[in-house]
């Protein structure tokens, strides 16, 4: 099968602190991986600066999406080509209406990809569709984007946001903290419902628990910007039980 | 400029002008405008601009703006131009009463109020001093001060104006909306003016749409001066919407009194102009009054607005909020300028003063200066003001969904005067305005010029 995301010693860093220090990933259309690790060793930026943040600089490697060079796309194309990320912290636009923002989104993309923009009727019949998939209620397309949403509607929304967008690749950076137990179910149940064989999801997490739901193929560790280890589920299970430092040893010691 | 190099007091050529052509300005004038005149005269004889950069011009340099040789209509020579060619916003469905000045000369159109329909009046000062000779004679002139040049040098030369009366008990049921349009080949001063009583328990709305007409290169000014008096429950909301081209000059000094339990909402917007001054003055006399004042300007290229405001609280139980936004681009300068002032002896008054400001470029400047003034105790003031950037997190995030960034920019400079926009109490115009906006910010607004879309205003 076809690479989906291809990273090849991604090196990033941050106002000259370097944080990402030679990443090495292979998605697949359908798969599901799992990225762990201890608080500071880059997972967040590894999706920031997958998405394009230009608060990240990239000081080597490349990345190959879909067979095209991601690095050289503006935010916006990526998430055209169909990369996109559950934030860990959605940011809230106030004066901004669900609505006008998502018809915003969804059009760009249809343009992008030479399509006519969507009729306001179909338009707000998608959304009606969609937000059911994590259970937002019909005030949602009213409401200032994530404004005064609870911590668990936020995440639902990105999880909304995603089922409108269809990307081709999903990364939820700790889209299950802040989430009490009924919200994480309803967002890894939206996720699930998401999952295809020509979609691919990368998830960030500290916990084992979202991975209960939201079963992954592969379990990565990131530590100190690399990725330094790589097996199935079973990993996930083993760091739940016996926490990093074994593997920070490891590393350290060969480091 | 003298030989020397100095400035030469710009304000001596309107004395002149004066001296030499009192009778003419004087001809058809109401004698109560004339009566005037020799005031203006002298508080203008002795007076010296205000300097750029002292206290109430912090970033309005008023010599330069009245340095040019203008020309004034003294004559009164109705332009050729017929309005409704200059202007092809008159549609048949149009639901205000519709009033055009152009430059300084007053014309009714066909949906203007007959005479006295409905008990509202709307007439030129020359036919009021005809039919309401008394409400002019106690009302002209009597809230602005000749101590504010502007308004002097106004009084000196203005020869006409428009007065709304909505006597007590008189609801108008549709807006009255005049349509401002300075049009001319070469440096104009068009010296408005604007009286507007309401009776007791009168309510009305009115919309001030201003325009130009003017090659790229001759600045001209319009001069303008309101008065608005709102008696004992009197409702009115008074909507000043500027869409004006680069070479228009804009000096306006809107003045406010306000009896017990009136209800007044003053809204300045400023879409597309050149160099703007707004002066409001708000005199709170009687309890449980209530005033909005409120201000929006998008501005860019190298636009200029001036907002200078000033709220006198001097009776207890009153209610006054007070918001002015500027979203500035490229070059833009924008000035605000806001002081509340609590009188003694009035308790429970409630004054909130903001003023926000997003500078969406790195050469966009923006002044602003908040300001209150309370000799009570037990009152509610407040005052804030901020000057920001577009929200860097609010944009990528944008981005991250697809949005261009161009776009992106734009939703959120739109969201950002959101607020002030839903603040219009007239639903029509509240629709209107928040296309225009949209269309400002897009670049897709043409500067002024033919038709425009205010006036195509429906229920």
């Amino acid at each position: 099968m076809d690479n989906l995301l291809e990273i090849k010693n991604l090196r990033a860093s941050i106002e000259d602190k370097e944080i990402l220090r030679g990443v090495n990933l292979t998605v697949r259309a359908g798969e599901v991986h799992a990225i762990m690790g201890p608080n500071g060793s880059g997972k967040s930026t590894l999706s920031a600066v997958l998405t394009g943040n230009p608060a990240y600089t990239v000081t080597g490697g490349e990345v190959t999406f879909s067979g095209k060079d991601l690095l050289a796309l503006s935010p916006e194309d990526r998430a055209h080509e169909g990369l996109f990320l559950s934030f860990q912290y959605p940011v809230e636009i106030p004066g901004v209406s669900m609505v006008n923002f998502m018809r915003a989104a969804v059009n760009a993309k249809r343009e992008y990809l030479g399509q006519e923009p969507l009729s306001a009727t179909e338009f707000l019949k998608l959304m009606r569709e969609r937000r059911t998939v994590v259970q937002l209620d019909n005030k949602l397309a009213g409401r200032a984007v994530n404004e005064g949403f609870s911590g668990g509607e936020k995440k639902r929304n990105e999880i909304f946001q995603m089922a409108m967008l269809e990307p081709r690749l999903s990364i939820l950076d700790e889209t299950d903290s802040g989430l009490d137990i009924d919200a994480l179910r309803i967002v890894a149940s939206g996720v699930n419902q998401l999952k295809s064989q020509d979609n691919a999801t990368i998830v960030i997490t500290h916990y084992q628990r979202l991975l209960d739901y939201i079963k992954p193929d592969f379990v990565h560790i990131l530590y100190k910007g690399r990725i330094v280890m790589s097996a199935g589920p079973e990993l996930a299970l083993e760091l739940e039980e016996k926490g990093y430092d074994w593997i920070k040893e490891k590393v350290d010691h060969e480091g | 400029m003298k030989a020397d190099g100095t400035m030469s007091n710009p304000l001596q050529q309107y004395l002149d002008l004066y001296r030499g052509h009192e009778q003419a300005i004087n001809a058809g004038a109401p004698s109560v405008m004339n009566a005037l005149r020799p005031a203006a005269n002298s508080a203008l004889g002795g007076i010296v601009l205000p300097r750029k950069g002292s206290e109430d011009y912090e970033a309005t340099d008023l010599a330069a703006v009245l340095a040019p040789d203008y020309g004034v209509n003294v004559l009164r020579r109705a332009f050729e131009a017929d309005v409704a060619q200059a202007f092809r916003c008159d549609v048949p469905n149009l639901s205000t009463h519709l009033y055009f000045c152009i430059n300084d000369m007053y014309h009714p159109t066909r949906t203007a109020l007959l005479h006295d329909q409905g008990g509202v009046v709307v007439e030129t000062f020359r036919q009021a001093w005809q039919r309401h000779p008394q409400l002019l004679a106690d009302q002209y002139g009597r809230l602005a001060s000749l101590a504010r040049p502007e308004v002097a040098l106004n009084t000196l030369l203005a020869q006409d104006g428009l007065l709304v009366y909505v006597p007590d008990g008189v609801t108008a049921e549709r807006p009255i909306q005049l349509v401002n349009i300075l049009q001319a080949a070469s440096p104009l001063m068009a010296v408005r003016r604007l009286l507007i009583v309401m009776g007791r328990n009168a309510h009305a709305q009115m919309l001030v749409c201003d325009h130009s007409q003017l090659p790229g290169d001759a600045a001209s000014l319009a001069l303008s001066v309101v008065e608005i008096v709102a008696h004992e429950n009197a409702t009115f909301d008074f909507y000043d919407l500027e869409e004006t081209t680069s070479a228009n000059r804009r000096i306006s000094t809107l003045y406010v009194e306000q009896h017990t339990g009136s209800n007044v909402l003053v809204d300045g917007i400023t879409l597309t102009n050149g160099f703007t001054r707004n002066n409001y003055h708000v005199e709170v006399n009687g309890e449980h009054a209530s005033t909005q004042l409120l201000g929006m300007t998008i501005a860019s290229g190298t636009q200029h607005v001036d907002t200078h405001t000033f709220i006198a609280h001097n009776a207890p139980r009153c209610h006054s909020n007070e918001m002015f936004k500027y979203v500035l681009n490229d070059n833009a300068v924008g000035a605000f300028a806001g002081r509340i002032l609590v009188q003694l002896g009035c308790p429970r008054v409630e004054a909130y003063q903001g003023n926000r400001n997003l500078c969406a470029s790195p050469t966009a400047r923006m002044y602003t200066k908040p300001q209150l003034e309370i000799y009570t105790d037990d009152v509610k003031c407040s005052h804030g003001t901020t000057i920001g950037q577009l929200n860097q997190e609010a944009l990528f995030y944008m981005r991250s969904r697809g949005i261009g960034e161009e776009q992106a920019k734009t939703m959120l400079m739109q969201a950002f005067v959101a607020d002030v926009v839903d603040a219009v109490r007239m639903e029509s115009l509240r629709d209107r305005l928040r296309h225009l906006v949209e269309k400002r910010f897009s670049g897709s607004l043409a500067s002024c010029g033919n038709c425009l879309s205010p006036c195509k205003i429906t229920e």
